[in-house]
């Protein structure tokens, strides 16, 4: 994004606090891979490397009371809101300090308060839900928005069709954002769609669209400004494209071979963190000693996210049969 | 729209609608969605008015969509509201499975978020609707931890059971029986009043065969009563009123009483409740039992549409008749 246009859009401390989160995000999930190799995470790991500016870029967007209805390459956004590098190791480790007490794994993580929808791995289901919420908001006369995302493969599925179409037949206070990194698992985009753009879908369903370098967080960020601003002013739904790529395997047991090796030196060149460094240097807000400042800190939270993972308690076997319905006190009456 | 007045007989489906009204006056937080429920009143008229009274934001028209708009029912009900899902026909159900059983079902359980939404289906056959409007999909769902299911036979439950789901906490299918819709009708309390969920009721006492049953089964085990008192043959008739959660209770009571059971229902034969129900009362009940566990269902077949087609499909007078006599030889 030109530069002059980043000076006067985003404060220097904003940008400052996206890039601890894009390195908080980066270092957590590579924690956790390591944790795989090393046999000591409970099933599968999906990660979000090489993608972090998307979700730290929309979710540093939002205000507390609004809600994000994520996918599984959502981590920042989480962190963004809140949710603790303990909590997504206890989570992965399946531990009851976990959001789900064990009852879900790895990125499966939902909370009402700290506004986070709990995503199936059924993608695109995510959407229509999003679309719920954003109702929810309109019926009570709130000017709160919210943010949903899946990713390339996502917007295949009935659901996200379905979604688009009635956020927009009623103009709902809704951000859809389409994490485009060219493979869902081993599918590339041309087996996937026969357009070349996602956001080609947008205008067929009525809503405005638009393509941001999802490597970019200051791109990210103001597209998400820009948009959530529309919603909360009642002008209804956005489609956001942003065009990434997946470095890492679907999960970090694949291996992924099927992606050719000069894609992936090509958007390495183009790495989010590498971007926002690049960024903040030029802009004069940021040099070496701030990165290896926060590189520093967020290892040390991270790392005492897993000391905290690792003393908890799992769950006992009979925890099995508690939750499937709730009861009434959980709610308002 | 009626509004409840002393001593006026409504119908069944008068029940539903004067529940939904009364709910949606109560609690600003209940709203409608659903095709066509809007200006037209719904394809059975249930909502006629209710746009009007209420607002073309509390009566939504939705697009032709269920998996949408069912997903879209479970994230305002995620956020507090009260949504009411109207299905056209329950056969449409089938469209939205995946939202029902994969994030409305399992919300609470890994994440502790409530999903207070109810999804009205317009079940069953008997009105020449063919496979696509006479189903019975109970079945599907109730092997989906984390739903509950009701499904009524009176217009007093019918009114009851819907205010309790609505006021439940957790996602509710409600199964309401088109057949009955203005065949069964009922002088309703004024007051307010639920029925819980998970209560069975005795609709007819009797010592000698216990039927359990629900919607409009019940009235087709009321008559063959009624035919077999006179010889002698007394069947106690059991509607469970609630599928999920089954009341055990009262089921396994009668079972003892009279030592005998037949599992009625219109839904295919396998798989479908009754061998739940004919599998607990094996497991638990089995020093209380005289004689086999019969099952009465419709065969395992779609709903098929001519009309000597579906008279042999659905469940008869004469075949409840003709079970209640081979197990009163025991």
């Amino acid at each position: 994004m030109d530069l002059s246009i980043v000076k006067d859009a985003i404060k220097r401390a904003d940008l400052l606090q996206m890039y601890y989160f894009l390195r908080l995000t980066r270092t957590l999930e590579d924690r956790i891979t390591a944790l795989y190799r090393q046999g000591r995470i409970v099933g599968g790991v999906y990660t979000s490397n090489g993608m972090e500016a998307i979700a730290v870029g929309y979710a540093s967007a939002l205000e507390r009371d609004d809600v994000i209805a994520p996918f599984h390459r959502d981590m920042g956004a989480f962190l963004v809101r809140g949710i603790t590098p303990g909590e997504v190791i206890a989570q992965y480790l399946g531990k009851r300090t976990g959001p789900t007490k064990g009852k879900d794994g790895n990125v499966h993580i939902g909370d009402l308060k700290r506004g986070i929808i709990g995503f199936v791995s059924h993608l695109a289901d995510n959407l229509p839900v999003a679309t719920g919420v954003a109702l929810a908001f309109r019926l009570r006369g709130e000017s709160r928005v919210v943010v949903t995302s899946t990713g390339d493969g996502g917007t295949s599925r009935g659901d996200f069709h379905e979604a688009m179409n009635f956020a927009a037949v009623r103009k709902l206070p809704v951000v859809f954002f389409c994490n485009n990194n060219q493979y869902a698992y081993s599918t590339p985009l041309t087996l996937q769609m026969a357009i070349p753009d996602v956001v080609d879908r947008a205008k067929a369903y009525g809503m405005p669209g638009e393509i941001v370098d999802g490597n970019d967080v200051a791109a990210v960020y103001r597209a998400a400004q820009r948009a959530i601003q529309k919603a909360r002013a009642g002008e209804g739904p956005t489609f956001i494209e942003c065009k990434t790529m997946r470095m890492h395997g679907h999960s970090e047991h694949d291996s992924a071979k099927y992606v050719p090796r000069e894609l992936l030196e090509e958007w390495k060149k183009k790495d989010p963190i590498l971007k926002a460094e690049q960024m903040l240097a030029q802009l004069g807000y940021a040099d070496e000693a701030t990165f290896r400042e926060v590189g520093e800190r967020v290892t040390k939270e991270v790392e005492a996210g897993v000391d905290f993972a690792e003393r908890s308690p799992l769950p006992e076997g009979r925890e099995t049969l508690d939750g499937v319905f709730a009861t009434e006190e959980e709610i308002e009456p | 729209m009626t509004t409840a007045t002393v001593g006026q007989e409504v119908t069944y489906l008068e029940a539903i609608s004067q529940a939904l009204d009364e709910e949606m006056a109560r609690d600003e937080r209940v709203f409608l969605m659903g095709e066509d429920i809007g200006p037209y009143g719904g394809a059975f008229r249930i909502t006629e008015g209710f746009q009007k009274k209420y607002g073309e934001w509390r009566v939504l028209d939705t697009p032709l969509a269920e998996s949408g708009f069912v997903g879209a029912a479970i994230g305002a009900a995620m956020m507090g509201m009260r949504p009411v899902v109207e299905m056209q026909f329950a056969d449409f159900i089938s469209c939205a499975f995946d939202q029902i059983t994969e994030v409305a079902a399992k919300n609470h359980y890994r994440w502790g978020a409530p999903v207070p939404l109810v999804i009205r289906a317009p079940f069953g056959g008997g009105v020449h609707g063919g496979p696509f409007h006479s189903e019975c999909p109970e079945g599907w769902f109730f092997h989906s931890p984390g739903l509950k299911l009701v499904a009524p036979s009176t217009p007093y439950d019918a009114k009851g059971l819907l205010k309790a789901a609505i006021r439940d906490p957790n996602p509710v299918l409600y199964f309401e029986h088109k057949f009955l819709y203005r065949r069964v009708k009922a002088v309703l309390p004024t007051e307010d009043y639920i029925v819980p969920i998970g209560k069975a009721e005795v609709k007819r006492a009797g010592a000698d065969i216990s039927v359990v049953t629900y919607a409009a089964m019940v009235h087709l085990a009321l008559e063959a009563a009624d035919l077999l008192a006179k010889e002698g043959i007394e069947l106690e008739v059991v509607d469970l009123r609630t599928l999920i959660p089954l009341d055990k209770e009262t089921i396994f009571e009668s079972a003892r009483k009279t030592g005998k059971a037949i599992m009625l229902h219109e839904d295919n034969k396998t798989g479908g409740i009754g061998a739940e129900i004919a599998a607990l009362l094996a497991e638990e009940c089995f020093d209380c039992l005289d004689g086999p566990i019969l099952r009465i269902a419709a065969p395992d077949t779609p709903v098929p549409f001519s009309t000597p087609l579906e008279e042999f499909f659905l469940p008869k007078v004469g075949d409840i008749v003709a079970a209640a006599r081979k197990l009163a030889v025991y």
